[in-house]
């Protein structure tokens, strides 16, 4: 008689194959493999045709001969517009994931010293926004803060200003939309983490005459490292592509290159300059994407 | 004890600071005034108009028809990748395949919608499909970047499970499917459910994703918005937008109650099983001794 284990054995290879083949087919195919193409486009040169590029690769004579044009590239270099975007994003990402964490880690502590049932509720309330299109909650800004809107009307009623604020369309109001849109990504991996831990560790501080400040920074901090990281990356690395809130709330000055990005893919069809532009934001955010992956990697399988 | 203050003022402020722009817009969309600043009184007349207007009815039909399609293959894909990711500890390209579960969670939306383009461009001069651009390349779209969420709560949850009970079937003789269906199924069904309204919600939102993989004639409802919400505030904008939000706002909800349940009569049914079996083992003895005198 067979043992269920030589059953199981030989049942296995077919299915097992198949339960990861298909996951990991459609990722190749739908999300590696287009980087690679978007790399390849990114050394082609722009052209009146359909597709917008021409082939950096002919094969005739019996002759193969790939033409890569690092024009594109040497672009980016060279325009001042370019650059600034990319600092304009990195700035704006690095300094909103900063206010998110000032404002989300308290957010996340309080919730954790909530009873059971308020944290239910609680979560519940910072999770609704994130399921809520973005767009929405960025056009909702735009009411409140144009030159007639509510702040301004509210601000003048105080007396604090006799004149309404230039608020909408200038770099406050990305700074502003980007908190308010990215604070439930850090608020929830930040709870997820400051609920595990155990708090006789706290208690013992204390007793050893610790005081909280002493406790928080040299215990609570250390062992929320984790979630700090995947709070920060869910904020930091959407942010540099952020298009919508600085194309809504931004002003001119507002460089950010996912909007430059934008505009030359739909306005100048320029494919082949909009894909180096992906590819160098890209690069750049090649390590704080490998951080994110880490932390999520060990938080998958429960060694976190 | 300071402390403990200053993160409750700092939880109420966040809190209000995320919900107050959505109450104003969704009392601004019954603002009878067509100027968008100016209170004139209430009126329903903003939703009213919405029903004459075709192509934005046109454009919420298709979205709804993407979302649902997008759930259910995101939930699909979703799972078994959480199940590879937490059951199947080796095989060849593991890292690789972690790498690329969870990155579409954080990737710009500009580069995938773009390199997605790019792809489908690519295939249709290959291979000749997809001849047209539209539903179809929305759909694989917000399935591949739904997928990453999926895999996220569906693996938590895997994670909290308690194996010997798929392992007690396989030993009584079931088949790794049979148990895959009949058992784990089941039991991680709340976070399917989560994780299938999640992708309904998300891929309803996408405008970026959306905007570079569309084509001509297929344009999504938040790409419709996006239009016009370009050009300034309207009151006709606030109006789908308290209808977008009331909708999502329900699923939500919905999500969130259903899983609270399952996850409380789950623990009933557990303490239940525990009390029979304690007190069955507390009877056992009264009842020998009744046979015995019996």
């Amino acid at each position: 008689m067979k043992t269920l284990n030589q059953r199981f054995m030989r049942l296995m290879p077919s299915g097992r194959k198949l339960v990861i083949g298909i996951p990991f087919l459609w990722l190749c195919l739908f999300f590696l493999l287009p980087f690679f193409l978007v790399m390849k486009i990114s050394f082609s040169e722009a052209a009146l045709a359909i597709p917008p590029y021409s082939e950096i690769y002919t094969f005739a004579e019996q002759k193969l001969q790939l033409f890569l044009n690092v024009g594109n590239y040497l672009m980016l270099t060279e325009d001042e517009l370019y650059i600034s975007a990319y600092f304009g994003s990195l700035k704006v990402a690095f300094f909103s994931t900063l206010m998110c964490l000032v404002i989300g880690f308290p957010m996340a502590y309080a919730i954790t010293k909530a009873s059971k049932e308020a944290q239910n509720v609680l979560l519940l309330l910072i999770m609704m926004p994130t399921w809520t299109a973005i767009l929405i909650r960025v056009y909702a800004w735009m009411g409140i803060l144009s030159n007639n809107g509510l702040l301004n009307a509210f601000l003048m009623w105080t007396g604090l200003t006799d004149h309404p604020i230039e608020i909408l369309n200038t770099n406050t109001a990305v700074y502003i939309g980007v908190v308010y849109a990215y604070l439930p990504f850090m608020v929830l991996p930040l709870y997820a983490n400051l609920v595990k831990h155990d708090q006789s560790l706290l208690e013992a501080g204390s007793d050893l005459g610790s005081s909280n400040f002493n406790n928080f920074w040299k215990i609570t901090v250390p062992l929320a490292k984790n979630g700090i990281i995947a709070g920060c990356m869910l904020v930091f690395i959407p942010v540099v592509g952020e298009f919508v809130i600085p194309e809504l709330l931004g002003g001119p000055e507002t460089l950010m290159i996912g909007r430059v990005l934008w505009q030359e893919f739909f306005n100048n069809r320029d494919w082949p300059v909009a894909s180096a532009l992906a590819v160098v934001m890209l690069l750049i955010l090649i390590v704080p994407i490998l951080l994110f992956n880490r932390s999520q990697a060990k938080e998958m399988e429960g060694r976190g | 004890m300071k402390r403990f203050g200053f993160s409750k003022f700092m939880l109420i402020f966040g809190l209000s600071f995320i919900y107050l722009p959505m109450l104003i817009l969704v009392i601004y969309s019954f603002n009878a005034s067509k100027l968008v600043t100016v209170w004139g009184g209430w009126s329903v007349k903003w939703y009213v108009g919405l029903l004459d207007n075709s192509q934005l009815m046109g454009s919420v039909v298709r979205s709804l028809e993407i979302a649902c399609y997008t759930a259910i293959a995101a939930v699909a894909l979703g799972t078994l990748a959480a199940f590879v990711l937490t059951r199947v500890t080796r095989f060849k390209g593991r890292t690789l395949f972690g790498g690329l579960v969870t990155a579409p969670l954080v990737m710009p939306e500009v580069i995938t919608g773009l390199s997605l383009l790019l792809l489908f461009v690519a295939m249709a001069q290959l291979i000749g499909w997809p001849m047209e651009r539209g539903i179809v390349t929305i759909w694989i779209a917000h399935t591949t970047f739904c997928a990453a969420y999926v895999a996220v709560v569906v693996s938590a949850r895997l994670r909290e499970l308690d194996l010997s009970i798929e392992e007690a079937a396989m030993d009584l003789g079931a088949k790794p499917f049979k148990v895959f269906f009949l058992i784990t199924i089941p039991m991680i069904a709340p976070s399917l459910a989560a994780g299938g309204m999640m992708s309904f919600a998300l891929s309803l939102d996408d405008l970026v994703l959306a905007s570079f993989v569309s084509g001509p004639g297929s344009t999504t409802l938040p790409m419709e918005v996006f239009s016009a919400v370009r050009l300034g505030v309207k009151p006709e904008i606030n109006a789908v937008a308290s209808l977008i939000l009331l909708a999502v706002s329900i699923v939500t909800f919905m999500v969130w109650y259903f899983s609270r349940r399952a996850e409380a009569s789950r623990k009933r049914a557990i303490q239940e099983a525990m009390d029979q079996t304690a007190s069955e083992s507390w009877q056992q003895p009264e009842k020998q001794m009744a046979g015995a005198t019996a």
